[in-house]
């Protein structure tokens, strides 16, 4: 086994040799001409960041992209290498590079339980002292990027899941307004149904967009103290969580779900649940504040004119009975983290991304729901802004389950969640899984 | 991850390679040319060490190769599965065979081995009496022979990948083709799409599994085909025997070296499946269409359980290497013993 180490720090050191070189033949090259042109700046040296994220389409990836030359002028020698991708695709590179140790210098962090591991195995750094002006701007939202008090990442958009949907199609089921309970909510199920409207569109085809509803329906079957203290203790064993799966249950007994649910995907293409909804084939969807941008890039390229200003939210109806706050919202928050070995000029850029400046153009294009107060006011997009006010409004915002728990216990959990909704797992069963995901990490 | 990766992909770039076909070509040639001696085996000893030092020389880029990408990863996969690990940081939590005890305890795993064996006996009953069939059809001289040849090998040439993705949007219910079909003949798949229905999903994916390989069985018969000697059939012609006759007598039990050797292939292939999974369903709705290979990389990058992942990676292997064993001693042996009556025979 030894020997088996030592073969692998071999080629392991291999590897970096070959990458010094490449890297190192690459920074000379650029020195000379900048020499060439500015006529010698020798005391600064050329940095090279990497920047993952995931505003891959239209506007967004634009803004991004004009937002990191702003910042290459502001500092010379700094050169930013942006990198723009799909979500899924940066999740799973993310996860990919972390174990490689070859990390970007700037991605995204989600917090909960995979900050906690991004931590403890040291490949993030801590921002508490370096970025210590933004933190202070950004007051509460930072909260949920802290572990043992130290701050990890800088949050750029912090939002809240809830109901998406189609004002003309509810107009034409003859829904005047937008259901505050679950008995408003079944009623307008069968308007739509009656209509012959699919009412609700879900991509449980990839687990997390169907496992939302089970976790919105504990957050409003569970007391707030019952929801930390099962974060906290991992121990799930209130009967409030089998309550959940059992409004779940009723809520799929009433098919209001599109044809195929179990195989559709979230994001996309047309024929995903997003883009179901922006086509207007479908009147609702329950999903977070990225979904205007989801929904634009789709459209974008599949060239349909999208639901445009028909387009409207409400939160999450209050369950009759439960002892859940019915203002509690669920959601999460994005903030950019930066690798542990990361340059100091990458902690300047993820400060300049939260800047007044940044954080407002980021708002005025409805790219996510800022963090920075003084961006609040830009933004644009008046179904983001009553969201917004939502967000605001919360007396408590409960982290995404599986983000929360970790891949581990959140992947266990939200498989078994979909078999509840193939019909192949109880409520109890949801329960039983998670715990046993639980108690195995422990 | 590139550990698990490497399982994944090694598995796939087996059943795709067209190398396959070339070896058993290769193989049939060899059967049918008696065994050549073997020139300078006998010589003095500066000659064996200069060979030796050859043999060396050649074969030491390839060894260098199959050790870096198959043995060390496999070695690795072994070590890890030994451990509870995310995915980074340092190997420390030792927790012996609990991983294994957790692979072969999950009632997802065991669905997952279900699904790898079903398809695995489907493959062969459905792929075998069919595959025969057109080869023998395709066998007869006839027109637009060479078109036909290419149309059913087609399939197996397009990127699983890319076949996936077509098929996908075939399934969507309501509006994908098949359904659309299914509307105009006054049919109706089920509501939830073939592939999203939990009794219809696995067969679907069986379905579009015997249109991607069925062009390679064809192949592989037609190329056994080739290899039964023209003397055969006309003596067999001159006894008076009728073309059904022919193939059932002759043909058939001619190719068996070739149907056996396709079938332990497919079984092979079969068990390492993945990548038209993963694109068609990703292994649901609710597990209905997991494979092993699907739920070790679902548990590895999807839940950051590595620890698990490499243990459902070895058991995996283990499987997959005992099948292969059992195949070779009780089936494919009979090759070997026609193989030797058959050479005795032509050297005659």
């Amino acid at each position: 086994m030894a020997r088996m180490r030592r073969a692998g720090a071999g080629i392991a050191l291999a590897a970096t040799i070959a990458l010094l070189a490449a890297c190192g033949s690459d920074g000379g090259s650029s020195t000379s001409t900048d020499d060439a042109t500015k006529g010698g700046d020798a005391g600064k040296k050329d940095v090279s960041i990497t920047w993952w994220h995931n505003s891959n389409t239209g506007e967004g990836k634009d803004y991004y992209d004009k937002v990191a030359a702003d910042f290459e002028a502001a500092n010379p020698g700094v050169k930013i290498d942006v990198n723009a991708m799909q979500h899924e695709d940066m999740v799973t590179k993310l996860s990919a590079a972390m174990q490689s140790g070859d990390m970007p210098d700037i991605y995204m962090e989600r917090g909960g339980g995979e900050l906690v591991g991004h931590v403890n195995a040291g490949v993030t750094k801590d921002l508490s002292d370096a970025a210590a002006d933004t933190i202070a701007k950004l007051g509460g939202s930072v909260t949920s990027f802290q572990v043992d008090g130290k701050t990890y990442a800088l949050p750029f958009s912090m939002g809240v899941v809830g109901f998406w949907y189609n004002k003309a199609l509810f107009a034409d089921a003859g829904i005047t307004e937008a259901p505050k309970t679950w008995s408003e909510m079944y009623s307008a199920i069968d308007k739509l149904k009656a209509a012959g409207i699919t009412p609700i569109s879900v991509g449980a085809g990839e687990g997390w967009p169907a496992a939302h509803y089970w976790y919105y329906f504990s957050v409003r079957q569970c007391s707030t103290e019952a929801l930390q203290t099962a974060v906290k203790t991992l121990d799930f064993s209130d009967q409030c969580f089998v309550r959940a799966g059992e409004s779940l249950q009723e809520l799929l007994k009433a098919e209001p779900f599109n044809a195929g649910f179990l195989s559709t995907v979230a994001q996309k293409g047309a024929t995903s649940a997003s883009g179901m909804l922006a086509t207007g084939k479908v009147a609702m969807e329950l999903q977070g504040h990225w979904e205007p941008g989801v929904m634009q890039g789709i459209t974008d390229e599949i060239g349909d004119a999208g639901i445009g200003e028909n387009l409207a939210w409400f939160s999450f109806p209050a369950v009759e009975g439960g002892e859940g706050d019915p203002e509690t919202q669920m959601g999460g928050g994005d903030a950019w983290g930066v690798s542990a070995d990361a340059p100091d000029e990458a902690v300047d850029f993820a400060e300049y991304l939260l800047s007044d400046e940044v954080q407002k153009g980021f708002a005025e294009l409805d790219m996510g729901l800022p963090t920075n107060e003084n961006a609040v006011g830009s933004v644009s997009d008046p179904a983001l802004a009553s969201l917004l006010e939502v967000r605001d409004n919360a007396p408590f915002v409960q982290l995404y389950f599986d983000t929360a728990f970790g891949d581990s216990i959140g992947g266990a959990m939200n498989s078994k969640i979909v078999d509840l909704f193939a019909g192949k797992a109880s409520p109890q069963d949801v329960v039983d899984a998670t715990q046993a995901a639980a108690d195995a990490e422990k | 991850m590139i550990d698990v990766a490497d399982e994944a992909t090694a598995p796939l770039g087996a059943t795709a390679s067209p190398a396959t076909s070339s070896l058993t070509t290769v193989a049939g040639r060899a059967s049918a040319r008696p065994a050549a001696g073997r020139p300078g085996g006998r010589r003095g000893n500066g000659a064996s060490l200069r060979k030796r030092l050859e043999i060396a020389a050649f074969v030491a880029p390839a060894l260098a190769l199959l050790g870096l990408f198959v043995v060390v990863p496999v070695v690795r996969a072994v070590q890890i599965s030994f451990y509870r690990w995310k995915g980074y940081g340092p190997l420390q939590d030792f927790i012996g065979l609990d991983n294994y005890r957790r692979v072969l305890d999950n009632p997802e795993f065991v669905e997952a081995f279900q699904h790898n064996m079903i398809i695995v006996v489907a493959s062969i009953a459905i792929q075998l009496p069919l595959g025969l069939a057109i080869a023998l059809l395709l066998n007869r001289k006839m027109r637009f022979q060479g078109v036909l040849r290419t149309v059913i090998f087609v399939p197996y040439v397009i990127s699983e990948v890319i076949a996936g993705v077509i098929w996908y949007q075939m399934f969507v219910p309501g509006e994908g083709i098949i359904d659309t079909v299914l509307d105009k003949i006054g049919l109706s798949g089920p509501e939830q799409g073939f592939l999203g229905t939990l009794e219809t999903s696995l067969p679907a994916l069986i379905a579009v599994l015997t249109w991607k390989y069925l062009g390679m069985a064809i192949i592989l018969f037609l190329a056994g085909l080739q290899g039964v000697p023209e003397e055969l059939y006309e003596a067999a012609q001159l006894d008076g025997a009728s073309w059904w006759q022919i193939q059932r007598r002759v043909t058939i039990p001619m190719l068996g070296p070739t149907l056996r050797t396709w079938a332990f292939l497919s079984m092979i292939g079969s068990l390492q499946l993945f990548d038209m999974v993963w694109v068609l369903t990703g292994g649901g709705p609710a597990n209905s269409t997991s494979t092993m290979a699907t739920f070790l990389i679902t548990e590895g990058t999807k839940r950051s359980n590595y620890g698990i992942a490499a243990a459902a990676s070895v058991v995996l292997f283990v499987v997959a290497l005992v099948l292969a064993l059992l195949y070779q001693r009780f089936i494919m042996n009979r090759d070997n013993t026609t193989t030797v009556v058959r050479r005795k025979k032509v050297s005659r």
